[in-house]
């Protein structure tokens, strides 16, 4: 019924971490397709291998079978520096632990992406401080992470995910350490984003109440889908 | 985009100032000791070459008895006379000039001052044959010297001591009760390479020398100069045979010795080449050390580095782009530093050639050596552990703890 394939689509996705005796299998034959504009949740207990599926969409991980297509392009056929370019101009991925670089300025850090795009400094300065502006953070731009709350130090990983205007955003526990008023901050920055600018989002969580805000849930358990299913937006 | 890699590293090296100031002190210190001590060590070596020089080398030394220092001389040697000389210049193949001389301390007196020196007997031919030039004034003929004029020709020193800053040719001292007319100046030679200032002397026609100061014919020591492209070696040999038969000696030892000015130069050379290569591996061992630190500090800051790269490599950067960043930043730390520490270097060096009175010599392969050795080790060790995190999956960069 849509004429674009899927954004995201996992067919029978296994990652098996070690070998032989010490084999740990952290996913199991995951099937699992994202269309444009969704904002999935994907949840599940420690263990269960949901961040795993994370950092496979991100390409950050390789899957040790299976097939990833993103945009209808096998991911796993793609070289080390293929897979860096897709990241560079259709993904953008926000941490739970923010991994900013901690001797650089806010705006330096939103302009880092833009550096390996190969914009010019005045360009990068504007798109960085735009921004910073839609996340709420002008006036902070020239401050250290050390100087910024975790809260701000999260919108500044956030504005560095959407600076280049990413097809998807990756979030993995991005409320993980915030307390509950600074996520749902965090969250509705979120939503906002999904909701104007079409912007796909998939969000790792363990928190139920989080997943309220996604229209589509997805759960994990020992490596395995459980249940996906459509949530009340 | 190199442009902008450059840019990136310049960055980081801001940001880091502690660790990038480490680094370079590292490399600072490694550079700077290797120049400064193979530096003076060639200008030591280069002042004895020079004083070897100024004692001439191609020049012999014949004295009576046998042993070097003035105290080796043996009481029942005969002393030779100028006649001797006279037969030397005769008889030998290959003799350019030759010079008896003989000394005796003295009081210089001028009109205001005086001064304890030696007073040095010789012919025309001694300025000739111990290469020895005039600061002013003139030497005296040979006719002066057969003659056993009052005339004398002041060393620096003794100028010095007794005129100051004054021109002292034309005037009068006197040598103990004697008076003589001062008709030169020798150049300054400075100190011999035995740490005897050899400015410290009058210069006298050696008849009266032998007439008035000292009362007797005899000749201390007789200078040969061999002639250009003869050798020294040849000319003892046969100079050792003649005077065994002039002399009479026993079949046992001569009673003369003579000293080539060339085996001296040598064993000095080999002194001094000793004491560069000591100088060398100290200069080694500091830059080993200097090595060791430049390591240390990049290896503590792997697990920094290594987030680092995973944060670039997750938001897209290429495995080159994150290790141009990081070769230049080494390169740039390793050159800032090898520059710096050829500066100190090369500054310490001039102080402490300065100090030990030895000429500067600029030896253009050693800075560059070690230049390169310490920049190699910069760039290794700066660029190798950011090599191996850039391989990692970024995720696992990202983890490493």
């Amino acid at each position: 019924m849509n004429e674009h394939p899927p954004v995201i689509e996992l067919r029978q996705v296994s990652k098996i971490y070690g070998t032989g005796q010490a084999a740990v299998a952290a996913l199991r034959g995951i099937d699992l397709s994202i269309e444009r504009g969704d904002f999935v949740a994907v949840m599940g207990p420690s263990g269960s291998g949901k961040s795993t599926c994370m950092n496979i969409l991100g390409c950050l991980d390789s899957p040790t079978s299976g097939s990833y297509r993103f945009d209808g392009v096998e991911v796993g056929r793609l070289s080390r520096d293929q897979r860096a370019r897709l990241r560079r101009n259709y993904l953008g991925f926000v941490f739970q632990g923010f991994h900013l670089l901690g001797r650089s300025t806010a705006l330096e850090n939103v302009e880092l992406p833009l550096v390996y795009r190969g914009l010019s400094a005045q360009e990068r300065h504007r798109r960085a401080g735009a921004a910073l502006e839609r996340v709420g953070l002008t006036g902070w731009a020239s401050h250290r992470p050390n100087e910024l709350s975790g809260g701000q130090q999260q919108r500044v990983a956030i504005a560095r995910a959407i600076v280049t205007h990413p097809e998807v955003l990756l979030a993995d526990e991005p409320t993980g350490n915030l307390d509950q008023s600074r996520g749902r901050e965090i969250m509705e920055l979120l939503t906002e984003l999904n909701r104007t600018q079409g912007l796909t989002i998939v969000i790792v969580t363990h928190d139920e109440h989080l997943s309220r805000w996604s229209n589509r849930a997805i759960r994990f358990l020992d490596g395995r889908i459980v249940k996906e299913g459509e949530e009340a937006a | 985009m190199l442009w902008s890699m450059v840019r990136l590293a310049l960055l980081a090296i801001r940001r880091n100032v502690l660790r990038s100031s480490l680094t370079v002190l590292g490399i600072v210190i490694g550079v700077a000791a290797v120049i400064t001590m193979t530096t003076i060590g060639a200008g030591a070596t280069a002042k004895v070459t020079a004083d070897i020089a100024s004692l001439g080398t191609n020049m012999l030394m014949v004295r009576p008895g046998q042993g070097y220092g003035p105290g080796g001389a043996r009481a029942d040697a005969p002393p030779f006379k100028i006649e001797d000389a006279d037969a030397i210049q005769r008889e030998i193949y290959g003799v350019a000039a030759v010079a008896p001389t003989a000394q005796k301390q003295v009081q210089a007196i001028s009109s205001a001052k005086n001064w304890s020196t030696t007073a040095t007997g010789g012919t025309a031919s001694f300025l000739i044959v111990r290469n020895w030039d005039l600061a002013g004034g003139r030497a005296f003929t040979e006719g002066e010297e057969r003659a056993g004029k009052a005339l004398c020709i002041l060393g620096e020193t003794v100028r010095r001591e007794l005129f100051g800053a004054a021109d002292p040719v034309g005037q009068r001292i006197r040598l103990g009760k004697l008076t003589c007319q001062i008709i030169g100046l020798l150049a300054p030679k400075g100190e011999s390479s035995f740490g005897q200032d050899q400015d410290d002397v009058v210069l006298v026609p050696l008849r009266w020398l032998q007439r008035t100061l000292v009362g007797n014919t005899d000749v201390g020591a007789i200078f040969i100069s061999a002639r250009d492209g003869v050798s020294t070696t040849k000319v003892a040999a046969d100079l050792q045979r003649f005077l065994h038969e002039k002399r009479h000696s026993s079949t046992g030892d001569d009673d003369f010795s003579i000293r080539d000015m060339k085996e001296i130069a040598s064993a000095l050379t080999s002194t001094t080449k000793v004491m560069t290569s000591l100088l060398g591996a100290v200069a080694a061992v500091s830059m080993l050390v200097g090595g060791i630190g430049i390591m240390n500090i990049m290896l503590v800051s792997v697990t920094e580095r290594t987030r680092e790269i995973g944060i670039r490599l997750a938001i897209g950067a290429l495995e080159r782009e994150v290790l141009t960043q990081f070769l230049v930043e080494a390169v740039v730390l390793s050159s800032v530093g090898g520059i710096v520490g050829i500066v100190i270097g090369l500054l310490a060096a001039l102080a402490g050639t300065n100090a030990i009175g030895a000429p500067f010599v600029f030896q253009p392969g050693v800075v560059t050596m070690a230049f390169l050795f310490s920049a190699a080790v910069g760039v290794v060790f700066g660029f190798f552990p950011a090599r191996q995190a850039a391989r990692l999956d970024p995720i696992e960069a990202l983890r490493h703890e």
